[in-house]
């Protein structure tokens, strides 16, 4: 289930309509026939600047977010373990230690408490430290730092101190990566006052979003997926940023509002691509900022559709999609036709079998079967 | 008012406290007229001696000292008593309320520490850090303001007796997790050596912290690439309720950097701390980490919630006041030295008692932060859709 889902997405090529503002659309482009790129409603959420399209992977697309930062502004650099002359485990910072010196790209010993709170330390000062935990899970060791020192500090010190820090790694459930090593970290730090969420998905937006980050004041987590640092697709050029509190309309549609983020993304589309030869109409949203909720643009959706579907990699208990459906349950009840139909993961650690692992996460299916309950059947066009 | 030479061989004969001579070596007397700028200097004995670990040389038992710094000495330690103790009968009169830990006993370190450096340098320390404010260039009435909850406290009610910072001065806190604070400082300190800045860092924490994995992580990094930290424990013996030997394997906690050097400083006596300070900012940024232990004490118990006095006798705690005050330490100095009358000492002490009045009746005085700042300051630049918080109930915003 989970090989499928990657084996579609390396197919994706450009395909894009020229007035398109929101990012990869490919698979849905072919899916649906190609309606439905053009302008969404409200705001757009990043800023195109000059035709310097290029197409590339999200690792590098991450990289290139890092280098254009950090040569454009000398107080940002990176810490954590093997981001320096291994060039990260992942490849983020591959090279970059040549160019910036060790300094800047300190490798870390393994003690993630320590030099995330070194880093926090270091931010309170004025540098501004991208943090890299190299498995979103190894950064609860470092919990009580983010949680106390990162996201209370500007309140308890009566706004004396910012902590411009971005506290990035990979997290969700991998190919068979264990237990320990598939965590969803968002579901614990949502609750941390004074932070922001933010999950990137597609290469485009990893980079507008890792610039938007850096440069961003607040502390930032940024969540990437273990599954996505090869997702191909076109990247902005050096000014472009994208709003990090600002979610993404994935697909403009009329029946009913998905709501994802993450590698969800690819799996809300692939189900899409079967609803949509079925007939249904769905409107995808691509949440983009964790915490806070952009609101704006779900309640434009959920106006219009009446009926919001999550779709999250968290738990069931406690996640991202949990604090969501009781947000949009308390604000929009009347807007609704339906109760908030989330689908999580089940609340079991990843297990390592293949199967086993592929039935506690959410799979195309499942979506496509939470759209036909919540709709009744498709009216034929 | 200079002391004869006389005087001072008849002094040479001084016992002080403990059984060791208060002798001041008038090595480095540099006469002046009577209208000079520059003050006379005379030298003070350390003393008790320092203890080394892994350092070549150690500073020398003697320093170097003015009237004028010695007076400061006094009237600073005398005000920070006073201040604690009032906040003890504030405790007790519920006018502050939560956690509350003195540091009566421990004021030598943080003055002495003052006298050798600037705030160009960064101090980090952890919850017992009311006098590690005024230090820092705070006063008194921004601890209180601040310890009673009030608008005008130092983080304007928010934070609490746990959380006083001075961003100007250099000052990080005030941090409420045991520990928590080392990592800070080592980072403050690489800021200092990205920045090539000719400053350092002291990173304090006490006996109980010490056995946090944290700290050794930090500390094996900033050996790792020279930064330059001091960490400076603050040793008095006990991790609230249990004692050093029951908590701690390896007491001598200036040992335990193993590669990192260290030093130990008695510090009840504010004039070793400044000259072991002072040896310990150049090492610092010259070579990289160094671990200072200062031996203190404090009187009242872990914080005010805790009596004190159920892991340790009355005859303990008295027996410490007697023989290595602080205050009085550098009062019979005074004495000794002439350098000021009994009218003037009376007059230092009773300044300090006004001052604490006087901040006392001022935050009584202060309203409590607005309710509009309850939801302010939580993120340092708002983010879009940022301009209001939902409220407990369904309907109710704050704005941001």
């Amino acid at each position: 289930m989970v090989s499928t889902v990657h084996k579609r997405h390396s197919v994706g090529g450009v395909g894009r309509q020229a007035c398109a503002r929101s990012s990869s659309g490919a698979l849905a482009a072919r899916r649906s026939g190609g309606a439905r790129w053009n302008a969404r409603v409200g705001r757009p959420s990043s800023t195109r600047i000059g035709a310097e399209e290029k197409e590339m992977l999200m690792w590098e697309a991450l990289r290139e977010a890092t280098d254009e930062e950090m040569e454009r502004d000398p107080t940002v650099l990176v810490m954590g373990e093997d981001v320096g002359h291994y060039g990260g485990s992942y490849k983020v910072t591959y090279d970059l230690y040549k160019k910036y010196g060790e300094m800047r790209l300190l490798d870390t010993p393994i003690a993630e408490n320590s030099f995330a709170g070194m880093g926090i330390g270091a931010a309170m000062t004025g540098l501004r430290p991208i943090i890299e935990g190299m498995n979103m899970g190894f950064l609860l060791l470092a919990f009580n730092q983010i949680s106390n020192n990162c996201g209370m500090l500007h309140y308890t010190s009566g706004g004396q101190y910012k902590v411009p820090v971005v506290i990035r790694g990979p997290g969700g459930v991998g190919r068979q990566l264990g237990a320990e090593h598939s965590q969803r970290l968002e579901s614990y730090f949502q609750s941390i006052p004074g932070v922001q969420l933010v999950a990137c998905s597609t290469a485009r937006n990893s980079k507008a979003l890792l610039k938007a980050a850096i440069r961003s004041d607040n502390p930032v987590i940024f969540f990437e997926h273990v599954l996505l640092y090869n997702v191909k697709g076109p990247v902005g050029g050096k000014d472009e940023v994208q709003e990090l509190n600002r979610a993404e309309v994935v697909r403009e549609g009329s029946d009913i509002t998905i709501l994802c983020y993450s590698r969800m993304r690819y799996v809300s589309m692939q189900a899409v691509g079967d609803l949509v030869t079925q007939g249904y109409d769905p409107e995808v949203i691509d949440l983009i900022s964790l915490k806070p909720f952009d609101l704006e643009t779900i309640y434009n959706s959920l106006k219009k559709t009446r009926k919001v579907l999550i779709v999250e990699e968290c738990m069931k208990t406690g996640g991202i999609g949990a604090s969501l459906s009781s947000t949009i349950s308390e604000n929009f009840i009347d807007e609704l036709d339906h109760e908030v139909v989330r689908l999580s993961s089940q609340d079991v650690p990843t297990a390592y079998a293949h199967e086993l692992e592929a039935a506690t996460i959410v799979q195309p299916e499942q979506v496509v079967d939470a759209v036909h309950k919540m709709c009744g059947s498709a009216i034929p066009a | 008012m200079l002391p004869s030479l006389a005087k001072q061989w008849r002094n040479a004969a001084v016992i002080g406290l403990r059984g060791q001579s208060l002798v001041p070596c008038a090595s480095t007397r540099t006469f002046a007229s009577a209208k000079s700028t520059e003050e006379e200097t005379f030298d003070v004995e350390i003393t008790t001696p320092f203890e080394g670990h892994k350092l070549d040389e150690l500073p020398s038992q003697t320093v170097t000292t003015t009237k004028t710094e010695v007076l400061d000495f006094f009237r600073d330690l005398f005000r920070y008593r006073r201040m604690e103790i009032a906040a003890d009968v504030l405790y007790k009169g519920k006018f502050i309320r939560g956690f509350c830990h003195l540091y009566d006993g421990q004021e030598a370190i943080c003055v002495g520490m003052e006298s050798a450096i600037n705030y160009e340098d960064a101090i980090i320390t952890s919850y017992r850090d009311h006098c590690t404010y005024l230090g820092r260039g705070g006063n008194m009435y921004e601890v209180i303001a601040e310890l009673l909850g009030r608008k005008d406290g130092c983080s304007r009610g928010l934070g609490g007796s746990m959380h006083m910072y001075h961003r100007e001065n250099n000052f990080y806190g005030g941090n409420g997790i045991v520990g928590a604070q080392v990592p800070l400082g080592v980072g403050i300190a690489f800021q200092q050596k990205y920045n090539k800045k000719d400053n350092c860092t002291f990173t304090m924490y006490g006996d109980g912290a010490a056995n946090q994995g944290q700290g050794f992580e930090a500390l094996n990094m900033a050996a790792l690439w020279d930064l330059p930290v001091v960490y400076v424990c603050e040793n008095n013996h006990f991790g609230m309720g249990t004692a050093e030997w029951r908590g701690s394997k390896q007491p001598a906690f200036y040992k335990r950097g193993d590669y990192v050097p260290g030093i130990k400083v008695d510090g009840m006596d504010v004039f070793a701390v400044k000259k072991a300070v002072a040896f310990a900012k150049e090492y610092a940024i010259k070579n990289g980490p160094l671990i200072m232990e200062m031996d203190t004490y404090r009187y009242h118990g872990h914080s005010m919630s805790d009596p004190g006095s159920t892991y340790r006798t009355r005859d303990e705690v008295s027996g410490i006041r007697n023989q290595r005050d602080p205050i009085e330490r550098v009062r019979k100095l005074i004495q000794n030295m002439e350098l000021a009358t009994t009218a003037e000492i009376k007059a230092i002490e009773k300044a300090a008692r006004k001052e604490v009045d006087d901040a006392i009746a001022k935050a009584k005085e202060c309203p409590e932060p607005p309710e509009e700042w309850l939801t302010k300051n939580i993120y340092s630049a708002a983010p879009h859709g940022w301009e209001s918080v939902r409220g407990v109930e369904r309907g109710l915003a704050h704005e941001t």
